[in-house]
């Protein structure tokens, strides 16, 4: 008390005198907000939520809740924040609190009840921006090359001569499959002398299964794919798979992009929704888990949750939301509270485990699935599971209602919301046995066997001998046919409440929210009183919403360029860059969105312009007028991604595994020791059997906390959040990497192999062979003449040599395949091999 | 062909492995979406905002959190409330991990002396360090947000306690440049068991991956795919590389991209640390003196063997090299552990002081010495019975830490903690506090060595971090 007194000891005769009369808000207290408040908290901004000048809105509060309660001064927020009382930051921002006098009389107006006149005010200004991407989409007139020629014209820039045949073909073929075209196909490219020969070329490579494998690639950087958990116990996840088996069907399939939003976000919501468009919502199933002994669930729900608006936000609308978590943004007309209305969207969604088997999978298990029954059965009576459980599980709930009696319940507690594999054990646990399903109870029962050492120590839990139980459980699992699973979403039944968090902090609740979209953006159309995932979905796909098709374009324009229109994809914001070419940014959005939104439509006409057949050949003067080719006088020379740069060895080589579509994720070998730096040693890397070690690098296993090296070296995303475009650094560590790592020595191996086997036999043809299959070009003399001076020198190097760096092969000189295998690795390591030209 | 172009080039890339300090080292990165200009060497030395006290980083990392009042924080008082349950008072609103607030009281059988000027209180299972106790500044009042290991691990070296952010040694890499132009400028050792953090601990985040933490490996390859596959000789290597370069060379001249002298020049640094690793890892020049104070030869340790690899790496230009030591997280048995933790690593850390001081390298080389929080007072018991195995459970308020070298005051003691460590009484440093003034020592004001990603500017102290005054000389 004597902290608020103190000040007014000071007043001055008057002011008292005024204090005793009704304060008048016109006259006496709006003199001082006008000055002091409203340009935050007035009719043109409304900083956290709260507006002073209207009644209404600031009895109502902020996005904390109410500041000011009518009679009680002493408690209401408001004076605490203009005396900086109670440790909060004073108000206005940078300076020390309103002077005393100032105090007293908004005090003494909020003990008299805090009166506002009867008067209309102004209606907030409905936020608003004049920014570019916020403003519709209308269809200019024109084509990509009229747009590129007409700002090169302004630039006083010539475009450059159409690529030569063999660089146009490659060019096309990483670009739409990721990997290099055979000899035979640039062959027959080569002889087809028809003016559509090259449409005809751009319509196999779409309808290449291929395809869908390098277009899902681009789609699972942004989805944050990973196989196992991240974190610390970085668990992996042996599922996630299938629902990038989804991605690569639709992306083949060609299902517009309207729907693939819909069936991604929403597609549990869908009326009567099949299994795959379940198998979609796993979408939001790549967040991180935490399974780390003392985290706080409810801390992960809320980052998790928060991740899947950001991510939303950043994917679909090009937009930078994690600003908002903790305050309206700075830049952007988005508010801390569009937000949270976002996230209350997710906050409704619970993540489920299903039943995805794939076609041929159900009757193999249903023929199986009694016989795999009897047998668990069998086994759960004979080590008396059903005997043990129910006492376990009275005892969990004990600790789970009073924490701290005994630590080895609480962490056994701690362990089921942890640990349990499939679901959520501690919601399970506390479902009556009825109401439990089928999965429910394999869940529980499952994690009791395999963790009721937490409860009653290892010892007795090693002479009930459930690890032995344990393991029996999964070697009868593994040997009977499962049905595959999938991560999903599902929307809870009964809607729960969602809040902002004042400073993004998970445990301050501030007001109330309901899902919506951002106010700045045309509105959400409901299809009931309270706005789901479908709603939203819909809304992002809606032909009125500006930033969609501007945003899912510019992404393929960048994977077809090197850089996007707006060369930062994930930021169209106020802080992001500008578009190149507006106009031809537009056009593009307009055909995608009115058009049907095609993907395979949009990149068949980009690939098929003059633009991107140009050559990417520097010009002495766009070296200095454009270095960052901005207005594309030329193609771009692009570094290829890690995956495709491990693909077109291998595809050169003759290894690639291109037999089926899909499945499983795979380990190539590894260096000993990767996964060592990880927790407790780490995971297990077993290389895949057999040929699968040599598929495609998408179905590389990605293990959060210890990633396949190539990966990282060559600046694949390391999957915590939506990665938007990939960075492409230059580095000493790729160059070993290409050098010396066993799989790209083991492609020069068998290249070489490939090359004394199926080529011409004279050096010079066998060097030209060699480099239609590696550069797919012919050598040039100087070229030819370079090697051939190498391969004649690593051959006098290796006829001396007693350990060869080859295996032997019979039939095969053992020291010419060693010379050749050099050769090979020569064409791996030049930086032509690591380029889209 | 143009001939004369190649020749130039070869004259070029003749001085170029000659090791001329005149021509730009490092790796090249160019065209990574910002705008870059092509060929801009990432990696050049550069200066930061004002001249700095250190010029290099070696971060002694003790993961899993090291138990403060069992090493450096004395609290005589434990032992009278041993088996008791702390006052409520005390203990409300705290969040721990395993155990719950009414855990009773866990005494330290520790014994505690005075060492040098300052009279720094040291326990009787760090001699080594209490030989150097003039020589560090001891902080007893380190704060954390984070109580849990990935998160906490995360909060200390990325200053966030989500993935996704670059760590302290990416930072300083980015800010500073390299200063080796044989090995990489953030090198990462590991010794004793995995880590929580693993990778995502020296990941550069969203920074180009030129900026992240190489490690060296303790077996097979010290650096991944160092080692020129068997069968191939150093001179065959490099006949290979003479060939790649040419074969670019003519490429160049054909395509004229300036970014293929740039791959060009990447392999070059690569061969260059091939030849140079090595003679890195090869301890035979040292003499049998130094071998003894960091305690190699005797029986295996890893660690002492990492110490000593960290001073050949900074006298070899490493900017920032960060030692992971695994794991002094007692939760039980810390009685019978801590012993075990402290006979590996006290002599190493104390050597790796001395030894930098006896050649003049402390004075610009800041060594810290850190775990990612610290642990309770309260016991930790898995089950009752196990009254003999007991630890302790995490704790971030007032866990303790050193610091030495460049431009930190030694021989004082800074931050008070309550008679049960359990609250920070005096002088509290934050993570992000801590990062400040690291940053600060490096010559940075940490709240403007910043890069923007996701359209905002980020920095190594998130939005927060006051520089500590008193750490200064």
């Amino acid at each position: 008390m004597s902290k608020v007194q103190r000040p007014l000891l000071a007043l001055s005769l008057a002011s008292c005198a005024l204090l005793a009369q009704p304060i008048d808000f016109v006259k006496n207290v709006e003199p001082i907000f006008a000055a002091k408040c409203y340009a935050c908290h007035g009719p043109s901004q409304q900083v956290s939520g709260l507006r002073l000048d209207d009644g209404a809105s600031a009895l109502a509060g902020g996005y904390g809740g109410k500041v000011i309660l009518p009679g009680k001064a002493a408690d209401s927020l408001l004076i605490q924040r203009i005396t900086g009382a109670n440790g909060l930051k004073a108000m206005p921002m940078g300076s020390n609190g309103l002077p005393a006098e100032q105090v007293a009389i908004i005090k003494a107006w909020i003990d008299q009840g805090a009166p506002y006149p009867n008067r209309a005010a102004a209606k907030a200004a409905p936020p608003q921006s004049r920014h570019w991407s916020f403003q519709p989409i209308r269809k200019p007139e024109g084509n990509i090359d009229s747009f590129i020629r007409a700002a090169l014209a302004k630039q006083s820039l010539a475009p450059s001569k159409e690529a030569t045949k063999p660089t146009l073909l490659r060019r096309l073929s990483l670009d739409l499959t990721g990997l290099p075209p055979t000899p035979e196909e640039l062959q027959a490219f080569l002889n087809d002398l028809a003016p559509n020969a090259y449409e005809k070329q751009i319509n196999r490579l779409l309808s290449s299964p291929q395809f869908g494998e390098k277009w899902a690639r681009h789609w699972l950087d942004q989805a944050r794919y990973a196989d196992s958990d991240g974190y610390e116990k970085d668990w992996a996840r042996p599922w996630s798979w299938r629902w990038r088996n989804w991605v690569i069907d639709a992306i083949n399939r060609d299902m517009p992009f309207d729907q693939f939003t819909r069936e991604q976000l929403a597609g549990d919501l869908l009326p009567n929704p099949t299994v795959e468009q379940k198998v979609a919502t796993g979408f939001h199933r790549h967040t991180l888990t935490n399974r780390e002994g003392g985290i706080d669930n409810n801390q992960f729900r809320f980052e998790n949750v928060a991740d899947r608006a950001v991510t939303t936000t950043s994917v679909w609308l090009g937009l930078t939301a994690g600003c908002a978590q903790c305050h309206d943004h700075k830049y952007d007309p988005y508010r801390q509270k569009d937000f949270y209305q976002m996230y209350a969207f997710f906050d409704n969604a619970e993540e489920e485990d299903i039943d995805a088997p794939l076609p041929g999978e159900t009757g193999l298990w249903l023929r199986k699935a009694a016989e795999y029954e009897q047998k668990r059965e069998a086994l759960i009576a004979e080590y008396r599971v059903r005997e043990k459980q129910p006492a376990w599980e009275v005892d969990m709930l004990d600790a789970f209602k009073n924490p701290g009696r005994r630590t080895d319940w609480d962490l056994a507690w701690d362990c089921l919301l942890k640990l349990t594999d499939g679901g959520d054990g501690g919601k399970i646990i506390r479902k009556p046995v009825a109401r439990r399903t089928t999965r429910d109870k394999r869940i529980l029962e499952n994690h009791f066997i395999r963790n009721y050492h937490f409860a009653i120590g290892q010892k007795a839990y090693k002479e009930i001998k459930f690890d032995e139980l344990d393991k029996k459980l999964k070697d009868l699992e593994s040997a009977y046919p499962q049905l595959t699973q999938a991560y999903t979403l599902l929307e809870n039944e009964t809607p729960q409440q969602s809040y902002l968090r004042i400073r993004g902090d998970f445990k301050q609740l501030g007001i109330p929210v309901e899902p919506d979209t951002p106010a700045f953006l045309p509105p959400l159309k409901k299809q009931g009183a309270r706005a789901t995932r479908l709603d939203l979905a819909n809304w992002l796909t809606a032909p009125e919403n500006p930033l969609t098709a501007r945003v899912t374009v510019n992404k393929i324009w960048q994977e077809l360029f090197g850089q996007g229109i707006v060369k930062t994809a994930e930021d169209v914001g106020v802080m992001g860059a500008r578009p190149s070419h507006p106009e031809l940014l537009d056009y593009l959005a307009a055909k995608f969105k009115d058009e049907g939104w095609s993907r395979k439509q949009i990149i068949r006409e980009i690939v098929t312009s003059a633009t991107y057949k140009q050559s990417s050949e520097a010009r002495p003067e766009l070296t200095e007028k454009d270095p960052e080719n901005k207005w594309l006088a030329r193609q771009s020379r692009i570094r290829m991604n890690a995956e495709s740069i491990r693909d077109a060895a291998l595809f050169s080589a003759g290894l690639l595994d291109l037999s089926k579509l899909g499945g499983p994720s795979i380990k190539p070998p590894q260096p000993d020791g990767v996964t060592s730096i990880g927790y407790a040693r780490g995971t297990k890397w077993e290389v895949s059997p057999g040929t699968e070690q040599y598929r495609r690098g998408l179905y590389i296993h990605f293990q959060r906390t210890t990633p396949y090296p190539l990966l990282m070296n060559f600046d694949a995303p390391r999957s915590t959040t939506a990665a938007c475009r990939r960075l492409r650094s230059n580095t000493s560590l790729q160059a070993l990497n290409l050098l010396n790592d066993p799989v790209f020595l083991e492609a020069a191996e068998t290249l070489a192999l490939r090359v004394l086997r199926e080529g011409p036999a004279a050096n010079k043809d066998r060097i030209q062979f060699a480099a239609q299959l590696v550069l797919n070009r012919a050598a040039t003399a100087a070229e030819v003449e370079r090697l051939s001076q190498y391969l004649d020198q690593q051959r006098t190097v290796f006829a001396n040599e007693k350990t060869l760096p080859v295996h032997p092969v019979p039939n095969i000189e053992r020291a010419e395949h060693a010379a050749w295998t050099g050769l090979a690795s020569v064409l791996f390591n030049l930086d032509e091999f690591v380029t889209r030209e | 062909m143009n001939f004369n172009a190649i020749q130039k080039r070869r004259q070029f890339f003749q001085s170029l492995t000659g090791g001329l300090g005149t021509i730009a080292l490092g790796d090249m990165f160019a065209r990574n979406g910002y705008g870059a200009a092509p060929a801009q060497n990432p990696l050049a030395p550069r200066k930061p905002h004002f001249a700095p006290k250190a010029k290099r980083v070696i971060f002694l990392f003790q993961e899993g959190a090291p138990s403060q009042m069992d090493l450096f924080d004395p609290k005589p008082l434990l032992k009278e409330w041993h088996g008791k349950s702390l006052p409520p008072s005390l203990t409300k609103d705290m969040k721990l991990a395993f155990i719950k607030p009414t855990a009773a009281v866990l005494g330290s059988p520790r014994t505690f002396k005075k060492y040098g000027q300052a009279g720094m209180e040291l326990c009787d299972l760090l001699p080594h360090t209490a030989s150097i106790a003039d020589d560090i500044c001891l902080i007893r009042s380190m704060q954390s947000d984070q109580f849990n290991h990935h998160p906490g691990q995360l909060q200390l070296f990325t200053g966030h306690n989500q993935v996704g952010r670059p760590s302290m040694g990416s930072w300083a890499l980015y800010g500073l440049g390299s200063e080796s132009e044989n090995l990489p400028g953030f090198v990462v050792l590991s010794s004793g068991v995995g880590t929580s953090g693993g990778t995502d601990n020296f990941s550069s985040g969203f920074l180009p991956s030129t900026y992240s933490g190489t490690q060296f490996r303790g077996s097979g390859d010290p650096i991944l795919y160092l080692t020129n596959p068997t069968g191939i000789s150093d001179k065959t290597q490099r006949a290979r590389l003479d060939a790649i370069r040419d074969m670019n060379g003519l490429h160049q001249s054909q395509s004229g991209d300036e970014e293929i002298n740039a791959r060009i020049h990447s392999y070059e640094l690569a061969y260059r640390m091939q030849s140079s690793a090595p003679e890195l890892l090869d301890f035979s020049k040292e003499s049998q003196a130094t071998l003894d104070m960091y305690g190699i030869g005797k029986e295996p340790n890893a660690y002492a063997t990492n110490c000593l690899l960290a001073r050949r790496m900074v006298e070899r230009g490493v900017r920032f090299v960060m030692l992971m030591h695994a794991s002094w997280d007692h939760h039980s048995g810390i009685n019978q552990n801590l012993p075990k933790q402290t006979k590996t690593t006290d002599q190493p850390s104390a050597a790796l002081i001395k030894d930098l001081k006896q050649r003049g390298l402390l004075e610009d080389t800041l060594v810290v010495w850190a775990g990612e929080f610290g642990r309770t007072p309260m016991s930790e018991m898995r089950r009752p019975e196990d009254a003999e195995g007991a630890g302790r459970d995490h704790n971030p308020n007032g866990f303790s830490i050193w610091m030495s070298g460049g431009g930190v005051k030694t021989g004082q003691v800074i931050g008070k903690t309550d008679d049960f460590s359990l609250n920070i009484l005096e002088d509290k440093v934050h993570i992000n506090d801590l990062q400040a003034t690291i940053m600060h020592l490096l010559g940075f004001d940490h709240t403007r060595l910043t890069y923007r990603f996701m359209g905002r500017e980020f920095r190594l102290t998130d939005v927060h971090g006051e520089l500590v005054k008193k750490i200064l000389a």
